[in-house]
């Protein structure tokens, strides 16, 4: 799968039209034998398929290139950006989790039609914002009007929460949706009625016995929604202006720096998959039916 | 659909069929205050982006500046949603993004509807080594999130408001492939597809007159859902200066050149955003509702 991944990114930056040392230093620096040379050192003159496998054998020990613009190695560049990206991406899935799973239960539990029918309609308002303008508004409101949080600033706590809302809101209004449709099904069910017939208290019956069996479901979209969480860390990063992936990729783009951008994509290819596997043995834990498969 | 056909009955004609089943779809659309509220949205959507250029009171990329007035210049009665930091006026910009953003997801949508459809009813029908190879392709495609599948995409094609089209459009394809492909694999056993088959008929008539029309419902709500989605992800790429460039009256590029301005200029700010939610919010209420108006089973 990875091996497919990083194939594909290869052979997609390689079809681009336009050298990168061309682009980098122009035709004027040392004639056409200087750019031979430049080329000769990036390796950009051997086969493709003679790159490619240079490439993933030195990706497996760790290289993944030299960046063409700054000139550092592509794994340092993203050893210095990447927590700050999955410090993001996590406090955001929190945040989902907490605000979606909590408004969901709550809707399910009280049984009101109102707060089902606001559920509704706030998660289809979650899923139509775009994440940049919320930021902004955010940005608006809390830090320049309330003062409560710094606007741009280092990783600390502080400065990751109002990124961590403004990424992680629609997910969350996915995430209350599905909660809340997941655990009307369950309280249906027999052990719910005898579970309340026993003399539990509504409460304990819901967060107990029902919120665990409806676990499944909401873990299972959780778990979706990741790696759109860490794709949109992108567009979030680039409105709070922190240093992560984001920003690094984005500009690599612009200024064509392609083995930051093969390196950027393969390690985010790898975390969602990474991600996803470690999901499916989470589903076993929480659902000893499916261990077997 | 279903009702009593007494001997007497004339043969309905197919004209009849299909105004009375438009009717009826009419009235169910109406029981549903939230999917008409939907579509009420994407109408007026649509009725902007056609005539929203002309509606505008000024050229969206002309500059108005004038001694003693620097841009942003709050609403006023000559710019009634105010200037931008350049000076252009934001109602202007505001209604000829309309255009652009509805031929974005329409485009990119159209995109991913074509090479999906193929790919899910080929996958789908044939099954083997033609699923097979179509579906792990998907597989690969499918490891990267739908953003990072087209920023490689933009990545190779090059930065631009056509580009990113083309790259939301085609990072879309693996879902609609897995959605054509279960679809297909959900009426390819069915009897009216054998009958067809035991009549000789070619495989691509049976894919494209049999099998394609009963797997159109889940195509159009996915449709209908994905624009919204294409909608989002394009201005999103183009707030972050992988799309339209300035001075395109491109909502997402609008919020970007806002950025520098959310004290001074909120009015900059606020008004191309809530053009995207609106029309967002509009396309997704009424791909939610479709489903369920759509699927003769519900009835």
């Amino acid at each position: 799968m990875l091996f497919g991944v990083s194939l594909v990114t290869f052979i997609m930056i390689h079809l681009v039209p336009g050298d990168p040392v061309t682009t980098l230093m122009g035709t004027s620096v040392n004639g056409a034998a200087g750019l031979q040379q430049a080329r000769h050192e990036l390796g950009l003159d051997l086969p493709l398929p003679v790159q490619y496998f240079r490439y993933v054998g030195n990706a497996l020990h760790g290289d993944l290139g030299t960046s063409i613009r700054s000139g550092r190695p592509v794994l340092s560049e993203i050893g210095d950006r990447l927590p700050a990206t999955l410090a993001l991406t996590l406090a955001a899935m929190v945040v989902a989790i907490v605000l979606g799973v909590g408004i969901g239960t709550l809707a399910a539990a009280t049984r009101s039609r109102l707060l089902a029918g606001s559920v509704m309609l706030l998660s289809i308002l979650g899923i139509s914002l775009p994440t940049f303008w919320l930021g902004l508004l955010l940005i608006d409101a809390f830090a320049l009007n309330l003062r409560w949080f710094p606007v741009l600033g280092d990783a600390t706590l502080h400065t990751l929460i109002l990124p961590a809302i403004t990424l992680g809101l629609p997910a969350a209004a996915v995430l209350a949706r599905v909660t809340r449709a997941g655990l009307v099904e369950v309280l249906r069910l027999d052990y719910i009625r005898t579970a309340r017939a026993k003399g539990l208290r509504r409460s304990r019956v819901v967060l107990r016995h029902a919120l665990r069996n409806g676990l499944i479901v909401v873990l299972t979209i959780a778990g979706l929604q990741f790696g759109g969480l860490l794709a949109g860390s992108i567009i979030v990063e680039s409105v709070f202006s922190r240093p992560g992936l984001g920003s690094l990729v984005v500009n690599a783009i612009l200024g064509s720096d392609y083995p930051v951008i093969q390196g950027v994509v393969l390690i985010f290819a790898v975390i969602y998959v990474v991600i996803n596997a470690a999901l499916d043995i989470l589903y076993g834990i929480v659902n000893p039916l499916i261990r077997v498969a | 659909m279903l009702q009593p056909m007494g001997i007497a009955a004339p043969v309905p004609l197919d004209r009849d069929v299909a105004r009375r089943r438009r009717g009826q779809f009419l009235r169910r659309l109406i029981r549903r205050p939230l999917t008409l509220f939907g579509a009420i949205i994407v109408l007026l959507f649509v009725l902007l982006a056609i005539f929203g250029p002309a509606l505008a009171p000024h050229d969206p990329t002309e500059i108005f500046y004038s001694a003693g007035v620097t841009p942003p210049s709050p609403p006023s009665a000559a710019f009634p949603l105010g200037t931008d930091s350049t000076g252009r006026d934001v109602l202007s910009r505001v209604l000829a993004g309309a255009r652009i953003s509805l031929t974005v997801g329409v485009v990119a949508v159209a995109i991913a509807t074509f090479f999906g459809a193929l790919l899910g009813l080929l996958s789908g029908y044939f099954g083997g080594w033609t699923d097979q190879i179509i579906m792990r392709l998907m597989d690969v495609m499918l490891a990267f999130p739908d953003i990072l599948l087209a920023i490689v995409i933009i990545t190779v094609l090059g930065v631009g408001l056509t580009n990113v089209m083309i790259a939301v459009g085609i990072a879309a394809v693996p879902a609609y492939t897995r959605i054509v492909r279960a679809a297909v694999l959900a009426v390819r056993e069915q009897d009216y597809v054998e009958a067809a088959r035991a009549f000789g008929a070619p495989h691509w008539r049976i894919i494209f007159s049999h099998i394609l029309r009963n797997v159109l419902t889940p195509i159009i709500v996915l449709v209908t859902l994905s624009i919204g989605l294409a909608i989002l992800t394009a201005a999103g790429l183009s707030f972050v200066g992988l799309g339209a460039q300035p001075p395109t009256p491109e909502w997402g590029d609008m919020l970007n050149d806002a950025q520098g301005y959310l004290q001074s200029a909120w009015w900059t700010a606020v008004f191309p955003g809530v053009a995207i939610m609106i029309v967002v919010v509009g396309l997704n209420l009424l791909g939610d509702g479709l489903g369920d108006l759509l699927d003769p089973t519900t009835r």
